[in-house]
């Protein structure tokens, strides 16, 4: 995977103590390793197996992905902000890869 | 819910009363509005039918409209329509120089939301000598004349991403492709693919998109076969699916030696077919399952 971007959207604005929907998206194959090539060959498997979403520092969400999630994975969930901080969102690649992305949200 | 379709045999007629009646779907659903991210743009779903072009349809309807409820959501939200991701590649393709002479699509084209507003509406197009083509032809043909750099493949995925990111830019706008004049014989020939019989089957495109619409096949509704959706993300290849490709497996599962993409008979057909949906919006990037 040389491209992966990962997306993320949350509400534009809440106030402090309110619980949030967090919809992320990142573009990955999620190759299962269950497929063949046009020679017979086993397609390594390569996916996200890890997700996790911290706020401010703390664990919101720590997930781990499995073969049969599809790609492109789409992972939504809810957080309560206290106050206002940074999102960090990673993603785990079987590779050894790991993206990052980060959002800071305001309170209102 | 007879209306769905030009009611030719009681038998059928019924079936597809008691199917809607009977079970609790909710799909098709024609009264459903494709409203895109919260109320930035309405796309429009239905538009009337005429004698000449569709005078065996009642009323155009966008595939979309025959979807479950769950992926009509997903192409309402540029967030959640996974099509976007390809639509964000070809964004950057647009801008990436390649090939002999260094240059890169918006090297001459500039701003594509300027200079391609409009480009998928009128897709298939006449060329400059009167032939007829695809968008993909377009592309390619800047690609190997211009840029010096090689044709991509009419399903690869660099080739996807730019007709995606190209065909975002006319979303809203309706489908108006030219018929006349030069385009005719075309467009005889793809009306000609249409209503032939292919495979050992023996189906041709109307007997499920024009006779069936709203029957199911298999465990989704037929639509009426519009291609104002496409580029499509289907979710079963979890990915871009090209017209020609579309084309290619519905006659592949008729049992019969399908055309190949790019050919000749897929233009035709793609023009015919695009006419259908006249008056329908480019969707841009569609979601279908």
């Amino acid at each position: 995977m040389t491209d992966v971007r990962p997306r993320i959207r949350l509400p534009r604005s809440a106030s402090a103590g309110d619980s949030i929907v967090v919809k992320t998206l990142v573009n990955h194959d999620m190759e299962s390793g269950q497929r063949r090539n046009s020679a017979g060959e086993t397609i390594p498997r390569q996916i996200i197996n890890r997700f996790t979403c911290e706020f401010a520092g703390v664990m919101v969400i720590d997930a781990y992905l499995e073969p049969a999630i599809s790609a492109n994975p789409y992972i939504e969930f809810e957080a309560v902000v206290p106050a206002s901080g940074d999102f960090v969102f990673t993603w785990y690649d079987d590779n050894g890869d790991v993206y990052t992305a980060t959002e800071t949200f305001e309170v209102s | 819910m007879q209306h769905l379709k030009p009611v030719k045999t009681l038998a059928l007629a019924s079936a597809c009363a008691a199917l809607f009646a009977g079970a609790a779907f909710a799909d098709p659903d024609l009264s459903a509005e494709l409203v895109i991210n919260d109320g930035e743009l309405t796309l429009v779903t239905r538009a009337p039918s005429d004698d000449v072009i569709t005078p065996n349809l009642p009323e155009r309807y966008s595939g979309w409209l025959f979807r479950d409820a769950a992926t009509r959501e997903m192409e309402m939200d540029d967030f959640e329509n996974p099509a976007m991701l390809a639509v964000e590649a070809g964004a950057d393709l647009w801008t990436t120089v390649d090939g002999s002479a260094g240059q890169s699509c918006a090297d001459c084209h500039g701003d594509a939301t300027e200079s391609m507003a409009g480009v998928r509406a009128h897709m298939p197009h006449l060329n400059a000598n009167g032939v007829l083509w695809s968008m993909e032809d377009y592309i390619n043909n800047c690609r190997t004349e211009r840029m010096g750099a090689e044709a991509w493949r009419w399903s690869g995925d660099q080739m996807t991403s730019m007709t995606s990111y190209i065909s975002m830019q006319s979303r809203g706008m309706p489908v108006d492709v030219q018929i006349d004049g030069d385009a005719a014989p075309y467009w005889e020939q793809g009306r000609e693919m249409y209503y032939t019989r292919y495979g050992q089957l023996e189906l041709s495109c109307a007997n499920c998109h024009e006779d069936s619409t709203g029957l199911m096949i298999r465990a989704d509704h037929l639509s009426q076969g519009q291609i104002s959706g496409f580029p499509t993300y289907r979710l079963k290849n979890a990915g871009i699916v090209s017209i020609h490709n579309r084309f290619r497996g519905c006659i592949r599962d008729t049992r019969a030696e399908s055309f190949a993409e790019g050919s000749d008979e897929f233009r035709a057909l793609e023009l015919y077919v695009a006419s259908r949906g006249m008056g329908l919006s480019v969707e841009g990037v569609s979601v279908r399952p």
